[in-house]
C-alpha cells in the first residue's frame, strides 16, 4: 500500500532522474519540511531550542559530513573534534574582521576553509589503510585542538583563551549572540541543514558518490576499473570537511556562543558523531539524521528520568548515562549493525507488501 | 661537556622510562589485536577499572555503596577492613579474568565475524560502560595508589651522574621499577606465548583461526585467555601509573598515549610495542624539550601522533607488522 512504485508513472527523464523517485516518499519528504519550516518556527521557545532542535540540526549535519567520508568513502576517521574546531575559529576569524557581512557567507566561508585543512589531513589516506588511517586521523584531532590552544592570534589574543560569539545578523535578523531569537537560530540552522543533506543525497547518487563506493567496497579493484583513488579519496574529505566546518561554525556562533576548544571539540566529540554514523547507519543519509536524534535525545531523556522522576543525585545519573550510553551501543551493534537506516529499510519493505505480505 | 648535552641525556634517559610504560599500555593492545583481530580502544578504561578496583578492594570500600545509600538510604561505605597488597592483587586479578569471559560471553561471542570498525566501535561502547560501571561502583573521586612501589628521587643516580658531569639527573624510581616491571612482564608474556600450551594455542589462533579450530583449539576460551591477559597486563599499567599520578578518571587517557605506539609498530607485534614505544617516549620528549619552548609547550599532546603518521607514510605497516598484501 506505502512506497508503491506501481501507478507512479514517469514521462520525461527529469521525473526518471528525482532525488525520491517514489511518490509516497517524496510527499513524506514535502510534509516534513513543512511542518520544520512552517510549524516549528511558530512553536518553538527557548529550551527545545537549546536542548533538543538546535543540538539535533548541527550534529546531522556533522554525521552527514562524516557519513560520505566513513560511510560511502570508507575511510574511518576520528578526526571531526579538530575538523568542526576549524569551522568553529574560522567562522570566528571572518566574524570579527568582517562585522558587516552576512552570517551565511561567513559559515559557508569557514566550511570552505575547514575542507582545505580537511583534504590536507587526507592525504596520507593515499597510503595508509584501516586502523592506521583511523589512529592518523588523531593526529589532525590532537594537533589542530593544540594549535587553537597555544596561538593566540586564532582567538584575538583573548585573555581568557575562550572564543565568544560577537552580535551578527542576516538580513536585519539577529542570529548570534545572547539576544538572537530562538525561531531565527532555528530556522538558519535548519536551512543550512536542508541544503546539505539535499547535496549529500544527490552527491552520493551521481558518479561522484559512485566512485566513491567503489573506492569503499575494494579499493584495488575500482582502481583497476579506472576510479581515480586519489580524486576519489580527497573529493570525499573535501565535502566531509565542508559539512563538519559548517556545522563547526554553527556549533559555535549559534548555539554555544562562547567556545573552550578543548572542552568543546575533543576526541569525545568525535567518538559522538562516529556512534550517530555507526549507530544511525553508514552509508546513510536518513541514518545520520536518526543517530543525532538518537544520541541527542537519550542524555535528555536520561536527565529527565532519573534526576526530575526519581530524584537521584545528578553525578550517579551521570555514571548511569555512560553506563547506559555503552551498554546500548554494544546491544544496537549486536542486534543490528548496520545501524537504524536498516531498521527503517526492512519496515519500508514490510510496508510496501502490506497488507497482504505473500 | 656543554650543559645542553647533559639537560638532553637526562630528557632522553627519562624519555625511555616513559616509552617503557607507553609500551606497557600497548602491550595489552597488542595482544588482543593479534588473537581476534579486535582493536581494543576499551584497554585504557581497563587499566582504571583494575586500578580502581585494587583500590577498592585494598580499603575495604563497598562496591556500589554510592548507588545503594541513594536508592535505599543509609549511609554504608566501607566494610571496615583493610586488605594487604599482595591479596588485593591477586582478588583483583581474578576480577579481571571474570570481566574477560563476561565481555566473552555477552558481547565479543555475538560480535564474531562482523566488520573490524563494528568490533572496535564495540570496544569504544565497551570502554562507556566500563567507565561508568568503575564510577558506580567505587565512586569518581581521585584516589591514591600504594602498593609500596618505592617512589622519589634516586639518590645513587643523582650523585653519580653529579660526580661525572657536575650535574644530577632526576631520575624517579618509580620509573625505575616499572622498567624492571615492565621487562620481566614482557619476558614472561615471551615465555608463556613460547613455552606452554596454552601460549602455544593462542599463536595458532593468532595465526589462523580456521586452522587452530580444525585442530581442536577451542576458540572461546582462547579468547577468553586474551581478554584476561589483557586485563592482567592493563592491571599492571594501572598499578604502575596509579602510583604515579593516582587513581582518576585520566588513566583511562592512556590508551590515546599507546595508539601512536601501535602505529608505529605495528598492531601485530609485540617487539614492535615495545621499540615503538621507547621511540615515541624519547622523541616526544626530545621534541618538547628542543622546540617545545619555541612554540608554546605541551607539543606532547600531538608530537607523538604526527611522528607516527609521517612514519606511517613511507612504512604504512608499521615497523615491526605483517607486510600488508592486497588482493583484488
Amino acid at each position: 500500500m506505502f512506497y508503491r512504485e506501481a501507478g507512479d508513472f514517469k514521462v520525461s527523464y527529469a521525473d526518471d532522474s528525482q532525488t525520491f523517485p517514489i511518490k509516497f516518499d517524496r510527499y513524506r519528504y514535502y510534509a516534513v519540511l513543512a511542518v520544520a519550516f512552517g510549524l516549528i518556527p511558530f512553536l518553538i521557545n527557548d529550551y527545545w531550542a537549546n536542548a533538543i532542535l538546535l543540538p539535533f540540526l548541527i550534529y546531522s549535519i556533522a554525521a552527514i559530513g562524516l557519513n560520505i567520508l566513513v560511510g560511502y568513502c570508507g575511510q574511518v576517521s576520528l578526526g571531526t573534534g579538530g575538523f568542526m574546531a576549524v569551522g568553529a575559529y574560522a567562522c570566528y576569524k571572518l566574524m570579527t574582521a568582517f562585522p558587516e557581512v552576512s552570517m551565511f557567507l561567513h559559515v559557508i566561508l569557514a566550511g570552505g576553509i575547514t575542507a582545505f585543512v580537511c583534504v590536507l589531513f587526507g592525504l596520507p589516506s593515499l597510503r595508509i589503510k584501516g586502523f592506521y588511517l583511523a589512529v592518523a586521523t588523531l593526529a589532525a584531532q590532537f594537533f589542530l585542538v593544540w594549535l587553537f590552544n597555544r596561538v593566540p592570534w586564532f582567538y584575538n589574543y583573548s585573555a581568557s583563551g575562550q572564543i565568544n560569539a560577537p552580535e551578527r545578523d542576516t538580513f536585519g535578523i539577529i542570529i548570534t549572540g545572547p539576544n538572537a531569537p530562538a525561531w531565527a537560530t532555528y530556522l538558519f540552522c535548519l536551512i543550512f541543514l536542508t541544503v546539505c543533506a539535499l547535496i549529500a543525497r544527490n552527491l552520493t547518487r551521481g558518479t561522484v558518490g559512485r566512485t566513491w563506493m567503489a573506492i569503499r567496497d575494494m579499493d584495488i579493484a575500482a582502481e583497476i576499473i579506472g576510479v581515480n583513488p586519489l580524486k576519489a579519496k580527497l573529493t570525499a574529505f573535501a565535502v566531509s570537511g565542508f559539512f563538519i566546518g559548517i556545522s563547526g561554525a554553527l556549533f559555535f556562533a549559534v548555539y554555544l556562543g562562547a567556545v573552550e576548544v578543548g572542552e568543546a571539540f575533543g576526541i569525545q566529540k568525535s567518538f559522538l558523531v562516529l556512534f550517530m554514523v555507526i549507530l544511525g547507519g553508514l552509508g546513510s543519509i536518513f541514518g545520520s539524521f536518526a543517530g543525532a536524534a538518537f544520541l541527542v535525545l537519550l542524555p535528555v531523556v536520561l536527565k529527565v528520568v532519573g534526576v526530575d522522576l526519581l530524584n537521584w543525585p545528578t553525578d550517579i545519573v551521570a555514571h548511569f548515562q555512560l553506563v547506559i550510553v555503552g551498554a546500548l551501543i554494544i546491544v544496537f551493534l549486536i542486534a543490528e549493525p548496520h545501524g537504524m537506516a536498516q531498521l527503517w529499510r526492512v519496515a519500508k519493505e514490510k510496508l510496501r507488501l502490506w497488507p497482504f505480505p505473500h | 661537556m656543554p650543559e645542553q648535552l647533559v639537560f638532553a641525556m637526562e630528557v632522553t634517559l627519562n624519555g625511555l622510562m616513559a616509552g617503557v610504560l607507553y609500551a606497557l599500555v600497548a602491550l595489552g593492545f597488542v595482544l588482543i589485536y593479534k588473537a581476534s583481530g579486535i582493536f581494543n580502544y576499551a584497554q585504557g578504561v581497563l587499566a582504571l577499572f583494575a586500578a580502581m578496583t585494587l583500590v577498592g578492594i585494598m580499603q575495604g570500600q563497598v562496591p556500589f555503596s554510592h548507588l545503594i545509600n541513594a536508592v535505599f538510604g543509609g549511609h554504608i561505605t566501607h566494610f571496615g577492613w583493610n586488605v594487604p597488597g599482595a591479596v588485593a592483587i591477586a582478588l583483583t586479578v581474578a576480577v579481571m579474568v571474570l570481566l574477560a569471559w563476561l565481555v566473552q560471553v555477552l558481547v565479543m561471542k555475538h560480535l564474531v565475524g562482523q566488520e573490524p570498525i563494528i568490533l572496535f566501535m564495540a570496544t569504544i561502547g565497551l570502554a562507556y560502560f566500563l567507565e561508568g560501571v568503575a564510577d558506580l561502583m567505587w565512586g569518581s573521586e581521585i584516589k591514591t595508589l600504594d602498593v609500596g612501589l618505592p617512589q622519589g628521587i634516586n639518590l645513587w643516580i643523582d650523585e653519580t651522574t653529579f660526580n661525572i658531569f657536575g650535574y644530577g639527573f632526576f631520575i624517579d624510581n618509580l620509573d625505575i621499577v616499572a622498567t624492571v616491571i615492565a621487562a620481566l612482564l614482557v619476558a614472561g608474556l615471551v615465555a608463556f606465548s613460547q613455552y606452554t600450551k596454552q601460549g602455544r594455542a593462542m599463536r595458532a589462533v593468532a595465526d589462523d583461526h580456521q586452522a587452530a579450530l580444525s585442530v581442536g583449539i577451542s576458540l572461546n576460551f582462547i579468547w577468553v585467555l586474551v581478554w584476561s591477559v589483557a586485563g592482567f597486563v592493563a592491571l599492571v599499567a594501572g598499578i604502575v601509573w596509579g602510583t604515579k599520578s593516582g587513581v582518576q578518571f585520566s588513566l583511562s587517557l592512556i590508551a590515546l598515549k599507546a595508539l601512536p605506539v601501535l602505529m608505529l609498530g605495528g598492531f601485530t607485534s609485540i617487539p614492535g610495542a615495545i621499540v615503538g614505544g621507547l621511540i615515541i617516549g624519547v622523541g616526544e620528549k626530545l621534541f618538547e624539550f628542543a622546540v617545545g619552548p619555541l612554540v608554546g609547550g605541551a607539543t606532547e599532546n600531538w608530537f607523538a601522533y604526527v611522528l607516527a603518521l609521517l612514519f606511517l607514510v613511507f612504512r604504512p605497516q608499521g615497523l615491526f607488522g605483517e607486510k600488508i598484501i592486497e588482493r583484488v
